[in-house]
């Protein structure tokens, strides 16, 4: 396919770039130049470098940054290690069915996600499914609860990210070649030490890609920390939003998320660097 | 060579691991179970009778009755509307601009390749929040005013990266000697896109409009930040929470569950009936 020969990759690639380029990177731009900004959203908003707000928004939110690390990195781990005995039992033990229990995985897929968290929420409510039948019996004092505690929203990023994990993890487990598990064996070697020097070092990829897939969003994510949580589990999505639109302060907002995207840049760049960008593609679809 | 013969058979061959298996397998169908269970709730609490028209935490008695009103909250259908015109629309957007970009870099080595690829992945790793705040931003610098318009914007912004990286697996799955067997046959390399590599990519750019589809329907961070006063059905339902939900939303849903389950059966069905031809 010689379609204007030198120049077809760039005139193929024009549309789309130019799209990613004034949609994509040029708002990021704009970001970072609303948290350098002065002014209020009625008499409008002038850039003056004036990066105390970068400094106002880091010692500011101090918590509500923390808290949303560590519920990523909880949530993306325990997702982790829920996720990867599934991939491997369907990988490895699926027959021919695996196509079935990967779509039963998918389901959620085809649930809204804030109707997800909103089940989640009855679920889980002091009076609900779960706790109000434990009540009843006697077997959990009337003032235990799940919702608004840490644990509630952990719980909910785990469940909206376990499909999204089972995906890369499955993809690599079952692309790796058996002979090699065979031959540890026929060496062998014990089931456990095939699986760890043969099965884990191959789904590494697998491992990284969902990690940061899963990692950034449930740093980012605010919904289920909206819905599950209380106020003591504000996480930085949550005050992002509200600088928005409750309080108006763009400025903070633009800096507390232009904050939030240099960490998870760094993040993202040193995995590049380590992994590759190829991987995260092949496993993101 | 005989000292390997006078070794016992590897343990291998004796233990096939069925304990280890066994207990993958419940606990494989453990986890599909803890995933429907919201989507069961949704399901079973939408024939649930709804006092004061929201709906109630715990069993009332059963009801078809939601579904009879399924659509009498104006706002909430209207809302859904907007959702389906967003995604149809960004989806063929997405796929639109998405195809050419993956058959450059599937098929082309050029100057600034690495950067295409790197943005593209920084497009699907960049979290939500972010892209919603940074298009606000820029809305805001611009003064353009938000509403369905910017909500199409946002949507074919994020929904572009996952449309080329699954076109452009199908691309790369292509063999080379098709075109230069088309070319052989005297076609222009115009005809033996149209007749050749087309048709052959058509399934992944299906795929990309169903995947963009479905994230432009889910998606409800991005677009809180770009909508201005237009609603979507995931901003309605967010907005409702603190008032209470009525059934009609639950109602809803299931038809969205039911109909994308069934399209997606649907697609499957046809691909492995292809496959077999």
């Amino acid at each position: 396919m010689r379609l204007g020969g030198k120049l077809a990759p760039y005139l193929l690639s024009l549309p789309g770039w130019a799209y990613l380029l004034v949609f994509f990177l040029i708002p990021l731009v704009s970001m970072l130049g609303m948290a350098l900004a002065v002014g209020d959203p009625i008499s409008g908003f002038v850039i003056s470098f004036n990066f105390q707000e970068f400094v106002d928004a880091f010692n500011g939110y101090q918590a509500p940054f923390i808290r949303s690390f560590w519920y990523g990195t909880a949530s993306t781990i325990v997702t982790l290690l829920v996720s990867y005995p599934v991939a491997y039992w369907i990988a490895f033990y699926g027959g021919r069915h695996k196509s079935t229990y990967l779509f039963l995985i998918m389901l959620p897929f085809f649930v809204s996600f804030v109707i997800r968290v909103l089940a989640w929420e009855f679920i889980l409510s002091d009076q609900g499914v779960i706790l109000g039948t434990l009540k009843q019996f006697g077997i959990l004092p009337q003032s235990s609860r799940i919702l608004s505690t840490q644990w509630a929203v952990i719980g909910g990023l785990i469940y909206n990210s376990f499909a999204y994990y089972v995906l890369p993890l499955y993809v690599v487990l079952e692309k790796l070649d058996r002979r090699l598990v065979r031959a540890a064996n026929d060496l062998y070697a014990s089931p456990v030490t095939a699986f760890m020097k043969i099965i884990l070092p191959l789904s590494a990829p697998g491992i990284f890609a969902g990690f940061l897939l899963v990692f950034v969003t449930n740093v980012g994510d605010y919904v289920n920390a909206a819905l599950l949580g209380g106020p003591g589990t504000y996480m930085i999505g949550n005050i992002i939003q509200d600088s928005f639109f409750q309080s108006q302060d763009y400025p903070m907002a633009a800096a507390l998320s232009s904050i939030l995207m240099l960490m998870l840049m760094v993040a993202i760049l040193l995995y590049s660097k380590a992994f590759g960008t190829d991987t995260i593609q092949e496993y993101a679809a | 060579m005989s000292a390997a013969a006078s070794l016992p058979p590897p343990p291998s061959a004796y233990r096939p691991r069925r304990l280890g298996e066994r207990v993958l397998g419940i606990f494989t169908w453990a986890m599909i179970i803890y995933t429907m269970l919201p989507i069961a709730v949704m399901v079973v609490f939408s024939f649930n009778f709804a006092p004061n028209g929201r709906i109630a935490l715990n069993w009332q008695h059963f009801t078809f009755a939601n579904y009879g009103d399924a659509f009498a909250i104006q706002d909430l259908t209207g809302a859904l509307m907007h959702s389906l015109e967003v995604a149809i629309g960004s989806a063929l957007a997405s796929a639109l601009l998405g195809t050419p970009l993956a058959l450059a870099l599937a098929r082309y080595r050029f100057l600034g390749k690495t950067l295409t690829d790197l943005v593209i992945f920084a497009d699907i790793a960049a979290p939500a929040v972010v892209v919603g705040a940074s298009l606000l931003s820029m809305f805001l610098a611009l003064n353009l005013p938000r509403g369905l318009l910017t909500i199409f914007i946002a949507h074919v912004a994020f929904n572009l990266a996952f449309a080329v990286v699954v076109i452009r697996a199908r691309v790369s799955g292509l063999d080379r000697a098709l075109d230069r067997a088309a070319a052989d046959l005297g076609a222009t390399p115009w005809i033996a896109f149209w007749t050749v590599i087309f048709p052959l990519i058509l399934p992944g750019i299906v795929g990309a409009c169903l995947l963009c589809f479905m994230l432009s329907i889910d998606d409800l961070i991005i677009t809180t930040f770009v909508a201005g006063q237009t609603l979507t059905f995931p901003l309605w339902v967010y907005g409702a929470v603190k008032v209470g939900i009525p059934p009609q939303v639950f109602v809803l849903s299931t038809f969205i569950f039911a109909g994308g389950v069934l399209l997606a059966l649907v697609n499957i069905a046809l691909a492995s009936r292809k496959q077999a031809v």
